[in-house]
């Protein structure tokens, strides 16, 4: 094949060494395949990928940068429009975004934008290099609900801008999804995680972990009494959705939520954590998105075979192709075209099995997807000891049951306009999941930098 | 870090801590419940709220050590501090949020189990600082079990059981509020029951045979307490509930104390295991019939 229509492919962990620990899988270009890659950009004036950015990184400039050797300009120039460089060099959908829409996609191989964002976002820590330092303070407060992608760019974007940001976090742990929902092999805590929240606080801004918003104090509060002049809402789509089916209740059954905070967040796969894990034997996850392809690995990592039970085909799986790709390799079993109907359960109660149905695609539905329909008959069992659902989640109704005249729709999604972010409630913004429902980490940054527009515009607005 | 003001033995293995949380104590009432993480390392351990100060921002938990964090947090001392405390969680009591006057008219018991004696106490304090002397129920295995005897009885009017006969009085709490009803003339439109599930279990048979409206607080599995993981699901007049969110108070005739109690064994064994593996290090290799590692 003629160069130039190949990407420089990627160095990762052997899949099956890697199915046995929690490194990371991928390892990233160096700087001399970093450059490599860089040169078959086309450095095109009319640039599709910014458009298909939700933060709108201008791509071209830091490639050609990255093509000369010069990765400080670079992050300088990528960290203008992300806070946070590393984590969406690891986990942004490129295929769908960016990458997606390269011309170099059209005859060949899109531009790697992804791993180059990672590299030069790595480069950057690895040499110390620091976003660059925030305008004069301007004495306005501003009040962030939530660590994740979305509240993490509104506190960096209005930090920037002069604001006196305070992030206030449920958990114990700064980060969102990103700390509890995320796993280590895709996305290092220490090394990447914690570092990009570093750099967010090193911009000035505070962050208050411990505090439920509706509990330990409420947004009316932050405004009256604690001097806030504005608020955002990034508080995310916390709460797991479970099928509804005979035994659902039984010991060995989990949420995709459960498992993964127990493994990621409270760190069970490690011996000095205290908090325990069902390890299992043999594990059903259920769903076919990234956390369920997230759910599957870890329970392989932790010594199980496991089955992805998905009631579609594999052409409809909501999941990144990479990770489908990773999961596969690793030797997680597909059982696709099936739907539980039911867990089996011994007499105390745990996980024995679970009874499927066979499917075929119908007509596309609504969502344009053909439906599937249950082959009568069909039935058959799988015999596991763990069950984990990863059927989505929905937002958390703590916030908007507690605070006077902010709107939801009827999923309890929060009302916000796509541009500002503005809720039905005086200087209350918010985006990401609480808005939108569970979707993906570059959405919620998008998000989170439109409400740092409109609270911008706000706090301006009130002083004219 | 949330300092810890002070630190006391109640009884052999139970333990009670005041905390500064400044945030927490200005919020809660009764019927809520905090989550506490000592350090890095260890469990996030839901424990209900045992008494709270506005004016010294300070939260009072008791506890028991069952697990491997709990064990740990034993050995804090009055100076020490815990790595995260967070709340109030959950929401509070049926009571706090009905009209006074009418609440007034109402007789109220409450029966008390082990450890569950704690949550009993800031119900029964919020009751008698609105007027309202409530009846207390304490049943424990023996005298050195019963906890807060002097701080209830400054409070309510107390009945303390216990199982041995070693103090007061022998037999079970049930058979004080059956000896109550049926023989003393006392009649209850409410009745909070905090314990054992199988004591919440009984009580609840007990007082649905006498026609009492009964409250039972669960105490399930927990990770999050926001909502987010689903580990507490309790399923509460065949819906499924989380006591962490919806919670952890529920109408005591509707709640599934059988599916309730099989769910709480789901880390005994794990539980087990962590206990084993601190007490006798890389040695434990089963063959102590608990732990299952040597199956």
């Amino acid at each position: 094949m003629a160069k130039g229509l190949t990407r420089v492919p990627v160095r990762e962990q052997d899949p099956k060494v890697r199915a046995t620990n929690f490194d990371e899988v991928c390892l990233g270009y160096n700087k001399e395949e970093a450059m490599e890659e860089a040169s078959r950009c086309l450095n095109c004036k009319n640039a599709k990928c910014i458009t298909g950015c939700p933060v709108n990184i201008n791509i071209p400039a830091f490639i050609s940068q990255v093509k000369e050797g010069n990765i400080e300009e670079a992050y300088k120039i990528i960290s203008e429009s992300s806070a946070l460089p590393a984590v969406c060099g690891r986990v942004c959908p490129q295929e769908s975004q960016c990458e997606g829409k390269c011309i170099r996609g059209i005859k060949g191989d899109p531009v790697s934008i992804g791993k180059l964002e990672r590299f030069v976002a790595d480069w950057a820590k690895e040499n110390n290099i620091k976003p660059a330092a925030p305008a004069e303070k301007n004495g306005h407060k501003v009040a962030v609900i939530g660590s994740g992608p979305a509240g993490l760019t509104c506190a960096g974007d209005l930090a920037r801008l002069g604001y006196e940001v305070t992030i206030f976090e449920a958990l114990h742990k700064a980060g969102g999804v990103l700390s509890y929902g995320i796993p280590e092999f895709r996305l290092p805590k220490d090394k990447v995680v914690a570092e990009e929240i570093e750099n967010v606080k090193s911009l000035g801004v505070k962050i208050e972990t411990n505090v439920i918003i509706g509990k330990s104090v409420t947004i009316d509060e932050l405004l009256q009494e604690e001097g806030f002049e504005a608020v955002f809402i990034g508080s995310g789509a916390g709460l797991p959705m479970f099928m509804g089916i005979p035994g659902e209740q039984a010991n060995g059954v989990f949420s995709a939520n459960e498992y993964l905070t127990r493994n990621n967040l409270m760190k069970a796969y490690r011996d000095d954590y205290d908090t325990p894990i069902a390890r299992g034997k043999k594990v059903a996850v259920v769903g076919g998105g990234n956390v369920a392809m997230d759910a599957a690995r870890t329970a392989l990592r932790l010594g199980a075979e496991v089955h992805i039970i998905y009631r579609r085909s594999e052409a409809e799986l909501p999941a990144r192709v990479e990770e489908v790709h990773h999961a596969k390799e690793e030797g997680v079993i597909f059982d696709l075209l099936t739907n539980p109907v039911e867990i089996l359960t011994n007499e105390n109660d745990w996980v024995t099995g679970i009874r499927c149905i066979r499917m075929e695609l119908g007509e596309p539905d609504a969502s344009g997807r053909r439906r599937p329909v249950e082959i009568p008959g069909s039935e058959f069992e799988i015999e596991v000891d763990t069950v984990i659902m990863s059927l989505g989640t929905s937002p958390n109704p703590l916030i908007s049951s507690t605070t006077y005249g902010l709107d939801v729709n009827r999923r309890k999604c929060i009302i916000a306009d796509e541009e500002f972010g503005k809720t039905s409630k005086e200087g209350v913004y918010a985006g990401g999941d609480a808005v939108t429902g569970a979707a993906t980490v570059i959405l919620a940054m998008g998000a989170g930098k439109a409400g740092a527009k409109g609270i911008d515009a706000y706090i301006k607005g009130k002083q004219e | 870090m949330y300092k810890i003001l002070k630190a006391e033995k109640l009884a052999a293995n139970i333990f009670l801590m005041e905390v500064e949380a400044p945030r927490v104590a200005k919020h809660c009432l009764p019927g809520q419940f905090v989550i506490v993480k000592m350090d890095e390392e260890g469990e996030r351990i839901p424990l209900t709220i045992c008494d709270y100060s506005r004016e010294k921002g300070t939260i009072t938990i008791v506890f028991q050590p069952i697990g491997e964090s709990t064990m740990r947090m034993a050995e804090l001392k009055e100076g020490d501090a815990f790595m995260d405390f967070v709340g109030p969680l959950g929401q509070p009591s049926e009571f706090c949020k009905e009209d006074l006057e009418e609440l007034k008219k109402k007789n109220i018991v409450f029966v008390a189990g082990g450890v569950g004696t704690a949550p009993v106490y800031p119900q029964v304090k919020w009751l008698h600082e609105h007027g309202i002397e409530a009846d207390v129920i304490i049943g424990a295995r023996n005298k050195d079990l019963i906890i807060l005897e002097d701080e209830f009885k400054a409070v309510c009017n107390l009945y303390i059981t216990t199982d041995d006969g070693s103090y007061i009085r022998k037999g079970m709490g049930t058979d004080v509020l059956r000896d109550l009803v049926e023989n003393q003339g006392k009649t209850y439109d409410v009745c909070v029951a905090i314990g054992p599930m199988i004591m919440m279990k009984f009580f609840c048979l007990l007082t649905k045979e006498l026609g009492i409206h009964t409250i039972g607080s669960m105490n399930p599995i927990m990770v999050d307490g926001t909502g987010m993981c689903g580990a507490c699901r309790v399923t509460v007049g065949g819906e499924v509930k989380f006591a962490c969110v919806d919670g952890p108070e529920f109408d005591g005739h509707l709640i599934n104390f059988d599916e309730a109690m099989k769910r709480q064994q789901m880390y005994k064994t794990e539980e087990g295991r962590a206990v084993l593996r601190l007490k006798e290090g890389g040695t434990h290799h089963g063959g102590c019939g608990h732990c299952g590692g040597d199956k």
